[in-house]
Order: C-alpha cells, then structure tokens, then sequence
C-alpha cells in the first residue's frame, strides 16, 4: 500500500525527522527525558518509565498487529544472541545506571537543556559506538555469535497466533498498571 | 492549545501516544524507532573526516554506513521535540547537575559531567553490542513479540537497577 513511499528517500528523511519531533515531545511531556524520572525508576520510587514503556508496547503490539493482520505493516524483528542480546543489555543496564538518560531520552533531555545529557551522555555515546565499531571484527567472530536464535519471534517460537500471546498480554499488563495505581506507585 | 503547555501529561496519554507513533513509523516508513545505530553513523561520520574513505571499510560501517538516513533524522527530531515540549511548558533550563545527583554527590558540573561521559560511553557499547537500545528493543521490539528484545529489556532493567542502587545506596555519602 505504502511501498512506493517507503523507497522515497528525502520524504522518508522528513517523516524520520517528524516522528522524532513527536516522540521528543511525548518523551519530554511524560517526564522521562528527566533524570530524577529515570534514575528513580532504577532505585524502585519513581514508575513513570514504567507505565510509559509498558503503555506504548501494548498500544503499539495492539496496532501494529492490527496493521500487519490488514497487511499494512510488515514486522521487523531485531536478530538476537545470549552473546549478544544478553551480555550487550548487561553492559548497557551499567551504563543506564550510570548515566541515567538512555539513548532516546538523552537527546529529548540535551533539547530541555540537560547539559550533563548532552556533553557526557551524547559525546559518550559516539565514543562508546566508535569503540564498539573498532572491535567488532574480533567480537562478532566470538561472543557476539553464541547462543544465536535469529529473528525470534514468541509467537514462531511456541507456534501459536500472536493474538493468543498478545490478549493475555494485555490483560496482565492491565491489571500490573491497575495494581500499580491502586497501590500508590 | 493550553495542554500543550502543561508541565507534565499522565504516563499513559503519552504511552499510548508513543505506541501509535510506532504505528505511524511501521505504515509510512516500514521502519521500528529506534535511535542507537544514529550515534554509530556519528561516529562513523566523525572518523571519516580524519580518516577519510577508508572508514566505509570498517566491517561495521559496512552495516551500517557512516551516513544520514531515517534514524539519525529521528534522533535530531527527538532533540527538538524535546526543546519545544519544554520550552512551550516553561521548563527550558540549563541545568549541569540534576537534583537527585546533587543530593547525594555534590553539585559540582565537572564530577557529574565525566561521570555521565563515562555512563554514555559505557552505553554506547552496550547499545551496539545488543544491538538496540531502550526504543529499538525496548518498546519496538517488544511489541513485535521479539524474543531478543524481551531479554535485552529484561538485562537493560537488571543492570540498571543494580548499578543505580549501588551507585546510590553504597557510594553515596
């Protein structure tokens, strides 16, 4: 439907560009492009990103489903490793805790004048993305590869529709933000 | 239009916000959000200014080249979008210290600055290394049902939740 669009590539910058406007705007009305937000959900008081995470997945599973179902979207399931997936999120986990902006938020947060977000977290990160660059040959031949499961998805790896995944998914989730509420947090 | 300037909007109007915003992104685009492979083509872009052409060689500049494209624009949009969202709710501020860091460590700039840089580069590995970050696993690829990204998500938490409580509750004066 949209595949003539997909292959234009100045209107794709722009509609990039625009989504980012929109999502740094989100970020940044929920809160979570603050550190006090972030770095308080790491210690347990504070479960905006919470519920922003939790919101935004089940919003987008339900429609994106929905779309894939009228065969308007197309899945795109990131490949992943324990090597990979697994010791890769521990060391960004350490990074997270450390710095208290993620890659998303740290830029949102450098637009509200975070300054920490900006000169540690942005120039941090492109040093940290160079590094990984100049010793990935030797990584990706090692750890990087143990354990593949590839483009893995829950419903292709219990063989069932992903609908009988995504219901129950969103009544748990449902009451884990109902409970949440009721209960303070 | 007086919403637009409110400090702060409920978690889940903005949840649900950035779940359709996926949706957006998925029809026009064919594309997840996702922002950590930006900061690899900056890299890449800033390497071959001082090392020239022979960067695109690099195994993963191959992958992903050293160029502006969909991502990166996101980035740059996130930025702005961020900007706007507080300039409009008058919460714009040049800030070097956030609150909860200066109750614990001092108000000091240059401390927090080159821990937050030691923090970026440390998540600038981990993003690559798994692959995605907080959005590209996080929400887009948990709402696709990704194996991978449920585990990254699970291991990004893990080790956040450990490093910070121990950043806070050990260090901490």
């Amino acid at each position: 439907m949209f595949k003539t669009l997909h292959t234009k590539k100045n209107i794709q910058l722009a509609i990039g560009f625009l989504v980012g406007i929109l999502f740094g705007f989100l970020l940044q009305k929920g809160g979570v492009t603050k550190y006090d937000v972030i770095i308080g959900q790491l210690l347990l008081t504070d479960f905006t990103v919470m519920k922003v995470m939790l919101t935004a997945m089940t919003t987008g599973m339900l429609g994106v489903h929905l779309l894939r179902s009228l065969g308007i979207a197309q899945l795109h399931p990131k490949p992943g490793s324990f090597g990979s997936t697994v010791i890769g999120g521990l060391i960004f986990g350490v990074g997270f805790g450390i710095l208290g902006y993620c890659p998303g938020t740290m830029a949102g947060a450098s637009g509200q004048g975070s300054l920490d977000a900006l000169f540690g977290g942005v120039v941090g990160m492109i040093i940290g993305a160079g590094l990984f660059s100049e010793f990935y040959p030797k990584l990706e031949k090692g750890i990087l590869s143990r354990g593949n499961f590839g483009e893995l998805t829950w419903p292709q790896l219990i063989k069932v529709t992903p609908w009988l995944i995504i219901i129950p998914m969103l009544i748990v989730i449902t009451a884990l933000l109902l409970w949440v509420e009721k209960s303070g947090l | 239009m007086e919403w637009l300037r409110l400090e702060q909007w409920s978690p889940y109007a903005v949840g649900i916000g950035i779940g359709l915003l996926s949706c957006v992104a998925f029809v026009l685009s064919d594309k997840p959000i996702g922002c950590s492979t930006a900061f690899s083509r900056t890299s890449g872009m800033i390497e071959h200014l001082f090392r020239g052409g022979i960067v695109a060689e690099k195994a993963y500049y191959k992958k992903f080249a050293p160029s502006i494209e969909w991502e990166w624009m996101l980035v740059v949009g996130i930025f702005i979008g961020g900007f706007l969202s507080a300039k409009l709710s008058g919460q714009f501020k040049e800030v070097w210290v956030p609150a909860t860091w200066a109750s614990s460590f001092g108000s000091t700039p240059l401390v927090r600055w080159a821990i937050a840089l030691i923090g970026g580069i440390i998540i600038g590995i981990g993003s690559r290394w798994a692959g995605g970050c907080t959005s590209g696993h996080g929400i887009s690829g948990t709402l696709q049902l990704a194996v991978s990204s449920w585990l990254a998500v699970l291991c990004f938490f893990i080790g956040g939740i450990v490093t910070a409580m121990l950043i806070f509750n050990v260090f901490a004066n």
